[in-house]
């Protein structure tokens, strides 16, 4: 403890020289090497010893990580690195690459500025470089490019240099056409990665030896005497001459951004206040001294601890004692603890300061995405941009205990896991006595359960339906106008919905419109995607699963007192659709006009929000309602006989194939599969190509349901809620006078 | 006989039902109480039913809102069914739209009337009943919002010289009471918020609890005393007096405590 207590200090001295602090991330497709690589760079910082770098992956330090030798969470921690006689402090995110958990690297990018995308040689570019590339290139964060694995290519593809070469530049090129597709205007050139200029490392994590151009220059090393020393079995010595932390290092501290360049473009990024106040020059230029702006991106509970909340410091800084607020939870808080991460250590320390990473203790409502301010700055704070994730939970397991008593500790442990993991969606209905456990695929509820029964001690029974898929409920066409009274009927609302048109959709996931834009700006960006200005600019609500309400009222008295009740009755109904209570997805909901009570208590909320609930069921039971199924996007990798029978698999199961590509002696397969065929997969997926097909699926995109397939889901749903099977009429929900 | 009847049950308990109430619930087949509107603090459903000595059966807001008063509705079609309401049936809450259903459906309605807070205060003040304007109720705070609609509707009378009574809120079946503390710093938070000068910690007000009990206060003083003073259990009741007549303002200061100096107050 006592080394890592001397380096902790060292690297407190470094939090205010900005110049020499990187706040990087590793992202890359599942087992591309990412945990493994950062072995090596924990051993040049003297967290780590050498004898078992390589081998431990001691960021993986969870028993499910290390038993399934995959990432699941993502990993903190902050490490110093000497260049050219120059000290840098390093706060290094490690992240996990299955698809499953998507969600965790996009938070993590709010965090950080430059990204080492690992890359397998033997594999290349995959499915998941790609989506997390594209990530890190929309939250601005700068990529370098690491291949790793080369010595697969020597020992098991036995290709000799000029092969190695091919495939090398393959490499480079794709990605290079990642950054061209994906970057925004002014990065897409000047981020291309290009070997020649150190922005590209290979080595093999594993045997812990990497260079850049440069350093294989300055050492005299050529590729063909790696290759050598491989097949006389001597490349043991490489990991001297060629250690792969200073090669990684190197490039991170010469071709990835500090936080004072960082800030600069990426502030206006992700946060939208006026870049002239205070705070925004604040944080524009990494100013300690400013009002504190922190923006959480990861939170857990620690039994000991309590939540502990970590994200990236903006501006100011934050010590123990500090009065901070909450935008988005709209709380103050004083600070319990400011800590930072070593290895997997949290160390606590007196303050931290803008343009590093800090955990916080003491602020129990604190959620990923959440934005900090210190407490005098609170009045007019914008919240940072919210967190767009590319995945859905489109899959649920219900859950309960063994034993009924225990049904409070299950509920208990359901919170804090969805706390710690906001991919993850419980939903607790007493009323229905249905808790469930939503999550982006088998593998991520398979987790969950286990952490369930871990958090709870070990000695919780929890019984598990078989998965589920989750649905949605739309509409195709415009409702009747209906008009629905308040129960006390004292008050009238006349509303319609119709459905809302894929572009709005498209801008709602994409985060060019979201909620805390606030409704001028929402307006700006909905005149701009065809909206007629009236409809634009009443914007009252904008509710997750894509359901807009507008207001199109004129002149009705006290409306502005009943908005808000008014929203969380439109909410509540989008929550659970009529249909079999499965959420309301894409409506737009216009309330045209309202009548109300002249007193404000017989207007009140108990009054309000049923009757907005009634009103916008009533009318979307009056429309063309349908299901959405979610649609998984599938990739196959497979030897090319087996071409055949993975795409007959694929269609037989109500799959699309949309491209097929030959990868050198491999093809590769994409398409489409609804979710709910993909069950049991991995078995006809084995039988059909002896085991031979890699494959992965991921949340693509919601899609109707076949008439047939719909009318299963609903009576089958109804049934396992426990309600009528008949779906409601829409005069139930409507008012006559 | 399709028959509804309304019967107001007065201010504080049972006792407070005058005697034809009584006599038509007593005649009656079917029995029913809501006790959501407002608080009746010394009424029981056992003692009413002792009282009128038939099942009192008590219907939650839920069957009166939700299910429109179905299962009201279905017993008056049978026979002779009377409604308990606290205070007048028609005043607080007003179940006019229960009435209104009955009589489509060709039941006979009548109403029986009992006391209610709105001329209880003008007893209990001084506070001449001429003189009150648009009354309104103070409501919790919705999600850290308060409405500002009592603000206005004060603001209003007071320019006019009229005074204000203003209810307070209550969630019966939850038990949860707005008290005069509350309602008094929600005024003064409104105040605060979009300032045009009408309630200030030296306003005057008149702060009333548990009007028809033995226990009743009534209390007449600035607003900064009044939000310090404890009122005890509810129900509360606020008042905003206008323009004082001098029989007003002698009536507050004997039977309300007020200060003298209200005497020579322009407003
Ligand atoms: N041959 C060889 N194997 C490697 C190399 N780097 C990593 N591996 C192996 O690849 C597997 C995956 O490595 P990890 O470091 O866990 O990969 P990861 O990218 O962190 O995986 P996730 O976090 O689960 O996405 C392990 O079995 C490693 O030993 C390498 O350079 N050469
Ligand atoms: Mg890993």
């Amino acid at each position: 403890m006592s080394k890592l207590k001397k380096i902790t200090s060292r690297a407190i001295k470094l939090m205010d020289v900005k110049k020499n602090i990187r706040d990087i991330g590793i992202i890359a497709h599942i087992d591309h090497g990412k945990t493994t690589m950062t072995d090596s760079l924990l051993t040049e910082a003297g967290l780590l010893s050498p004898t078992i770098a390589g081998r431990a992956r001691v960021l993986d330090y969870l028993e499910e990580e290390q038993k399934r030798g995959i990432t699941i969470k993502t990993a903190n921690i902050s490490l110093l690195h000497e260049e050219e006689g120059e000290e840098y402090l390093i706060n290094l995110i490690d992240t996990p690459g299955h698809v499953d958990f998507t969600g965790k690297v996009t938070r993590a990018l709010r965090a950080i500025d430059g990204a080492v995308v690992v890359v397998d040689a033997v594999e290349e570019v995959m499915v998941q470089t790609e989506t997390v590339t594209r990530q890190a290139l929309n939250e601005l964060v700068k990529p370098v490019l690491f291949i790793n694995k080369v010595d697969r290519l020597i020992k098991e593809l036995k290709l000799n240099a000029e092969e190695i070469q091919v495939k090398l530049a393959r490499i480079i090129r794709d990605f290079n056409n990642l950054i061209a597709v994906y970057g925004e205007e002014d990065q897409k050139e000047k981020w291309k990665v290009d070997p020649a200029e150190g922005t590209v490392a290979f080595g093999s994590a594993l045997h812990r030896w990497g260079f850049t151009v440069d350093i294989a220059k300055k050492k005299n090393v050529k590729f063909s005497e790696i290759i050598d020393l491989y097949k006389k079995e001597q490349a043991d010595g490489l990991v001297d001459r060629l250690p792969l932390h200073e090669a990684i290092l190197t490039m991170v501290v010469k071709h990835l951004p500090n936080p004072l360049e960082a800030q600069r473009y990426r502030i206006p990024k992700v946060w939208k206040g006026e870049i002239d106040s205070g705070m925004g020059q604040a944080m524009l230029k990494v100013d300690p001294e400013g009002g504190t702006g922190m923006v959480i991106t990861l939170t857990q509970m620690d039994p000991h601890a309590g939540l502990v909340a970590t994200g990236r410091i903006f501006s100011g800084s934050v010590k123990g004692g500090d009065r901070v607020y909450l935008v988005g939870a709209k709380k103050e808080y004083r600070v319990q603890q400011v800590a930072m991460y070593m290895g997997a250590f949290r160390v606590p320390v007196e303050k931290i300061d803008a343009g590093n990473i800090a955990a916080l203790l003491g602020l129990d409502l604190a959620r990923a995405g959440e934005t900090l301010v210190s407490a005098d700055h609170k009045d007019g704070m914008v919240p940072f941009e919210s967190i767009t994730y590319v995945s859905e939970p489109v899959i649920t397991i219900a859950v309960e205990p063994k034993r009924p008593k225990e049904l409070p500790r299950l509920i208990d442990v359901m919170e804090r896991l969805s706390i710690e993991d906001p991919n993850l969606v419980t939903s607790i209905n007493k009323e229905t006595g249905e808790y469930l456990l939503s999550g982006m695929g088998e593998l991520h509820l398979e987790i969950a359960i286990k952490f369930l029964r871990e958090y709870a001690g070990g000695n919780l029974e929890i019984i598990t339906s078989k998965p589920l898929v989750v649905y949605r409920e739309s509409t195709q066409s415009p409702g009747a106008v209906v008009m629905a009274k308040s129960p006390n009927k004292h008050s009238k609302f006349w509303i319609q919905v119709e459905p809302l048109d894929d572009k709005t959709i498209q801008m709602i996931e994409k985060g060019d419109l979201a909620e805390q834009m606030g409704r001028k700006r929402m307006g700006t960006a909905l005149k701009e995607a065809g909206w007629p200005t009236k409809e634009a600019r009443n914007i009252w609500s904008l509710e997750e699963h894509r359901n807009i309400l507008v207001d199109m009222t004129k002149g009705v008295q006290y409306l502005r007192e009943v908005r808000d009740m008014f929203i969380a009755g439109f909410r509540w109904a989008c929550q659970n659709g009529p249909l079999c209570d499965e959420p309301i997805r894409g409506l737009k909901v216009k309330l045209l006009d309202a009548s109300l009570h002249e007193d404000p208590v017989h207007r009140g909320p108990a009054q309000v929000m049923p009757a907005a609930r009634r009103g916008l069921l009533g009318s979307f039971l009056s429309s063309d309602p349908v299901i959405l199924e979610p649609i998984y996007k599938i990739g196959v990798s497979v030897a090319s006989q087996w071409v055949g029978e993975v795409t007959s698999l694929i269609t037989r199961k109500r799959g699309k194939i949309t491209a097929s590509e030959q990868k050198g002696p491999l093809t590769s397969i994409t398409g489409f599969l609804p979710v709910s065929e993909s069950f049991g997969l991995s078995a006809d997926m084995r039988s059909a190509t002896s085991g031979h097909a890699f494959w992965q699926t991921a949340f693509d995109h919601w899609d109707k349901a076949p008439a047939s397939v719909s009318k299963e889901v609903i009576a089958e749903t109804r049934e396992r809620r426990g309600m009528s099977p008949e779906i409601p009429r829409a005069s139930k929900f409507i008012d006559q006078t | 006989m399709a028959e509804l009847v309304f019967i107001g049950l007065g201010l504080h308990d049972e006792q407070d039902m005058s005697l034809r109430g009584l006599s038509e619930a007593k005649e009656a087949e079917s029995v029913f109480v809501e006790l959501y509107t407002s608080l009746m603090s010394g009424l029981q459903t056992e003692k009413l039913g002792r009282l009128i000595g038939k099942k009192v059966t008590q219907v939650s807001r839920r069957a009166l809102e939700d299910e429109s008063g179905t299962t009201i509705l279905q017993a008056a079609m049978k026979g002779k069914t009377v409604f308990l309401v606290p205070g007048d049936p028609m005043i607080a809450t007003t179940h006019i739209d229960l009435r209104l259903r009955a009589e489509e459906r060709g039941i006979t309605t009548r109403i029986v009337h009992g006391a209610t807070i709105v001329s209880a205060v003008c007893g209990a003040t001084g506070l001449q009943n001429y003189k009150f304007g648009r009354s309104v109720t103070i409501p919790f705070a919705y999600k850290g919002c308060t409405s500002d609609r009592p603000y206005e509707v004060i603001k209003h009378n007071l320019d006019d010289g009229l005074h204000t009574l203003c209810f307070l809120d209550l969630d019966v079946e939850e038990n949860r009471y707005l008290t005069l503390n509350e309602a008094l710093e929600s005024l003064l938070n409104i105040e605060k918020k979009k300032p045009k000068f009408t309630i200030s910690l030296d306003t005057f007000a008149v702060g009333l609890a548990r009007l028809g009990s033995s226990e009743q206060v009534v209390k007449a003083d600035t607003v900064k005393r009044l939000r310090a003073h404890n009122f005890g259990s509810p129900p509360h009741t606020l008042i905003f007096p206008g323009k004082l007549h001098f029989m007003e303002a002698e009536a507050l200061i004997t039977l309300a405590k007020a200060p003298h100096r209200i005497r020579n107050q322009k407003r």
